[in-house]
């Protein structure tokens, strides 16, 4: 095996490429669930009373919630994604179980 | 029966012209017979990049309005007898392309033509609506970086939900990505989006990649399609682009940053 390329491809990625595509991962979820025109209308209210009741606890960025909504052919399925900024979890209040 | 094929993006700037200029004398230069038509009513640049402005007379709006015929419109290509081009008028006025008279003259030429390639202008707008309406095929040029790949990505909203085809419930636009202006050694420094990153956020199937390069300017400078230059890295690029599409089983080039050296390229290493 190309051992230059072993360790090439083994260096945890760095430079702003990798926040790009996670800004843009976000983003696009966001966009295509937007476009979505099957999706009740109540999802945008929902997905504000969910950032809101989250946010009393965490500090979330209003695009770390995902609320995705999807019919297939028998089911209708509700995703929320909640993505959590590093360190959450130790800054108290929603710190867990003690 | 031609297949439409639609050259867009969202974004601005991103080589949608470039690459419907190389394409078009890709696809004609094998044989087929292929016409390329501005759609960039008021900013008309595919004449020029094709080396053809000074011939224009008509343009794709008289012809549409019945002020010309298709034959006194369409320029046929000096370098390949197979292509021709149908120029943009400069009228300001955008509303001139309507639904009815673009499907018309896409439906004359469709008896005629093997492909008809149609360069969308920038925006998500009636101009790039008109241009990806009729289409059969997509390619959705994209550059590495963010608001190309989200723009990239409305446009394809735009294809499954207001094109001919899912008005009428048919088949849907087939999509591909063309990631262009790509710089190797960015990707490799994590400055720039890599073509993996970008086919996983859009999941499109990947028609190409062409790498930034200084063969595009001169190209556009002497108004020759960078296609024509088969010395150059981003010529040599849209012709793999063209076979690929043509359903030819062609590797990805000019993905690494690795410079091969003439024997090691001699070599096919
Ligand atoms: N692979 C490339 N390498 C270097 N420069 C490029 C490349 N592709 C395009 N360019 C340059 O980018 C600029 C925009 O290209 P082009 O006109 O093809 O884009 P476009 O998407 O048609 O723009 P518009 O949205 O305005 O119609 C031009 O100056 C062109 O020379
Ligand atoms: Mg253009």
């Amino acid at each position: 095996m190309d051992l230059l390329k072993y360790f090439r491809d083994s260096q945890p990625p760095k430079g702003s490429a990798r926040v790009a595509k996670e800004r843009l991962r976000i983003l696009v979820e966001r966009d295509r669930s937007g476009r979505n025109q099957n999706q009740p209308s109540y999802l945008p209210d929902l997905e504000r009373e969910i950032l809101a009741v989250i946010q009393k606890y965490v500090d979330v960025d209003p695009t770390d919630v995902i609320v995705h909504y999807e019919q297939e052919e028998s089911q209708e399925i509700l995703e929320l994604n909640i993505i959590l900024p590093e360190g959450a979890s130790e800054t108290g209040q929603v710190g867990g179980v003690p | 029966m031609a297949k439409i094929i639609v050259i867009t993006s969202g974004k601005g700037g991103v080589g949608k012209t470039t690459t419907a200029a190389s394409i078009s004398m890709g696809l004609a230069q094998r044989g087929h017979r292929t016409v390329v038509i501005d759609f960039d009513v008021g900013l008309r640049n595919l004449d020029l990049i094709m080396g053809c402005e000074r011939r224009v007379v008509y343009d794709f709006v008289h012809v549409i309005n019945g002020e010309a015929n298709l034959s006194q419109a369409l320029i046929r290509d000096k370098r390949c007898d197979a292509l021709y081009v149908l120029p943009a008028s400069q009228t300001r006025d955008k509303e001139a392309l309507t639904k009815e008279g673009v499907g018309k003259v896409l439906e004359t030429l469709s008896q005629t033509y093997d492909y008809i390639v149609c360069d969308s202008p920038a925006g998500i707008e009636h101009g790039a609506n008109m241009a990806m309406y009729y289409a059969d095929d997509a390619i959705v040029v994209t550059n590495p970086e963010v608001s190309s790949v989200r723009d990239s990505d409305r446009m394809l909203g735009i294809l499954a939900s207001k094109s001919r085809r899912a008005e009428n419930n048919e088949e849907p636009i087939r999509e591909y990505l063309l990631l262009t202006r790509y710089v190797p050694e960015r990707v490799q420094r994590g400055e720039m989006l890599s073509v993996e990153d970008v086919q996983e956020i859009l999941s499109l199937e990947l028609l190409g990649v062409i790498p930034e390069s200084q063969a595009v300017l001169n190209a556009s400078n002497s108004g020759i399609p960078v296609i024509l230059d088969a010395e150059s890295d981003a010529g040599q690029a849209y012709r793999d682009v063209v076979a690929r599409y043509l359903g030819e089983d062609v590797p990805h080039r000019f993905l690494d940053t690795r410079k091969k050296g003439f024997l090691s390229r001699l070599l096919g290493s």
